[in-house]
């Protein structure tokens, strides 16, 4: 469960950053994306995939997060 | 020799790494890389943050080096104890050339050494009392100081020393902060964590000392420096640039930074970030808990300066975007000058950079302003977020090499052949007796400031000083350069 700090980009994209693993990439796509519920898988820049636990409201970026990291297959 | 080609550079990579054993060459061919720009991720082209493996010279430093000597040393109205035996200390007192204005023993105590000076006792059992005294005895000789920092040597943390008891014990006794730092030099792979303990340290004690507290006056023009040391003067450099486009300076962190300063940086409008690798955590954090937006900038050489100034001026309003033209406008004379002197006396020459922190991709543009070329550049310490930002700035087909081990920087020097190097002092003297000039890029050879406009004057001063020095001439001794000669002539006649 790493924690994430989610910042949004100059242009509007969400960035995902885990400080323990240099890990920054941008956000693909988000399972949930609504002002009243936010989270479930996203799908990063490089390809790998992370869980988070649907939120509502949507939580107010900047912040950070814990996220479960899912298998890729 | 002319640029390199892809496939050159791939085979001298292979070459250098022939002589290693196969283990070894598996793990440092993943550090070496040959540059691409169409890559948006350097993680698929080399590989950085590692241990460096036993055998194989590195010129890392440790996580003391990192919290002590860059981040908290420079706070200057501090008092740093590097609290264990003497050495760390000693060895490394002064010596990044942090300027600072203030009355050195007085009030400011930034050229100065403060250790604990462990002993066998203290190792056997343990050393809070003498941590306690030495506080005790700091606040009765240097009544001025405004707070103090615990450095953390590689044996507080073997011995299971509580610092963090002391410190808020202590600070409670005289009225000041003190600040506990667990960055014992065993923490990571390189000085890098150290900067990330210090930035975490500077977070959890000192951040947070005024929220709640509005008693000062901002502006909406309000931002801080942060990520410049102010080496040989750097910071007010781009102190003056900022402030004559109508910015606020609220804080340096922190070269000739104080603690107040650090106190009020979360009442800024936008965080300025030099240093990308030693303050980017504390800036990710401000922009969570305080909300403040941080970009990065770059004030090596005149068309990074402007770029930098102009982005900067994006975040304010019209006076702001005017004030950013307006210094551009006004130095403009000044830096075409200094173009028009150096440029042709430096023009084509290629240079090689292995440095720390951000320098390696940030002083790239200032290389090419004077129509220099940077053909090969590493990182010490760096991320893959340093690398990723590299790429783009490098020529392709350029060599990256990531904590270059002796041999392999050697080695590289002498196929490529650049004209000059620029690393530090440990690599100063190898290619200066290799008869390549050389500068030493962490400290500016004692010269500096090298940013911002009055800054790249200096700098472009300094290399064709350093370049076209007529001692490079009389490397060779007169015998063997008799003989090349005279080969010279068999060969034509």
């Amino acid at each position: 469960m790493p924690s994430v700090m989610l910042r949004k980009r100059e242009d509007g994209k969400l960035l995902f950053y885990i400080a323990k693993k240099d890990l920054e990439e941008t956000i693909e796509s988000l399972e949930f994306d609504t002002a009243d519920k936010w989270g479930g898988e996203v799908l990063l820049g490089d390809g790998s995939k992370y869980y988070f636990e649907p939120l509502s409201p949507a939580p107010k970026i900047p912040t950070t997060l814990q996220a479960k990291r899912l298998a890729e297959e | 020799m002319a640029a390199m080609t892809r496939e050159e550079t791939e085979a001298l990579i292979a070459e250098v790494l022939e002589v290693y054993p196969e283990k070894a060459k598996k793990d440092r061919a993943k550090h070496l890389a040959v540059n691409d720009q169409s890559l948006e991720k350097s993680n698929k082209c080399i590989t950085s943050n590692r241990k460096s493996l036993p055998g194989v010279m590195t010129i890392r430093g440790c996580a003391y080096a990192g919290s002590k000597g860059v981040v908290w040393g420079p706070i200057k109205d501090m008092i740093h104890i590097s609290h264990g035996p003497v050495g760390c200390g000693q060895y490394s007192r002064a010596g990044r050339r942090n300027y600072y204005v203030g009355t050195t023993g007085v009030n400011t105590f930034g050229t100065m050494n403060f250790t604990s000076d462990f002993q066998e006792k203290d190792i056997v059992f343990g050393g809070d009392k003498k941590l306690a005294k030495c506080i005790d005895e700091i606040e009765a000789l240097f009544p001025l100081h405004k707070g103090i920092s615990v450095q953390s040597e590689c044996p507080i943390g073997l011995i299971g020393d509580d610092i963090e008891a002391v410190s808020k014990n202590k600070a409670k006794d005289i009225g000041k902060t003190v600040v506990p730092v667990r960055c014992e030099g065993f923490r990571g792979v390189s000085q890098s964590l150290g900067h990330h303990i210090a930035n975490d340290a500077i977070r959890d004690w000192v951040l947070d000392k005024r929220d709640g507290d509005d008693s000062f006056p901002t502006t909406p023009y309000d931002v801080a420096v942060i990520g410049d040391y102010n080496i040989g003067g750097d910071a007010w450099a781009s102190r003056t640039l900022l402030e004559e486009m109508g910015l606020r300076v609220v804080a340096q962190w922190s070269g000739d930074g104080t603690i107040a300063e650090i106190e009020k940086t979360p009442k800024v409008k936008l965080n300025l970030i030099h240093c990308y690798r030693s303050m980017n955590y504390i800036a990710r954090h401000m922009e969570e808990k305080y909300n403040i937006p941080w970009i990065e900038y770059n004030f090596f050489g005149p068309t990074k300066i402007a770029e930098s100034l102009r982005r900067i001026a994006a975040h304010f309003d019209d006076t702001i975007k005017e004030g950013a033209e307006r210094v551009i406008e006004r130095y403009k004379a000044e830096y075409d000058a200094v173009i028009a002197k150096y440029k042709p006396r430096l023009q084509g020459k290629k240079v090689m950079l292995y440095i720390g922190g951000l320098r390696p991709r940030h002083v790239i543009g200032a290389y090419e302003d004077l129509g220099m070329e940077v053909v090969g550049t590493g990182y010490e310490f760096a991320h893959n977020d340093d690398y990723d930002r590299t790429i783009k700035e490098m020529g392709n087909a350029t060599l990256l090499y990531d904590d270059v081990t002796g041999y392999e920087f050697e080695e590289f020097v002498k196929k490529i052949k650049p004209d000059l190097v620029g690393s530090g002092i440990k690599e100063k003297y190898i290619f200066q007796k290799m008869g390549i000039p050389f500068r030493q890029m962490h400290s500016w050879d004692y010269s500096g400031p090298y940013h911002g406009y009055d800054g790249f004057a200096i700098f472009a001063r300094d290399m064709d000083m350093t370049l076209n020095n007529p001692c490079w001439k009389q490397i060779q001794v007169p015998w063997k350069k008799a003989e090349s000669e005279s080969e010279a002539v068999k060969a034509v006649a």
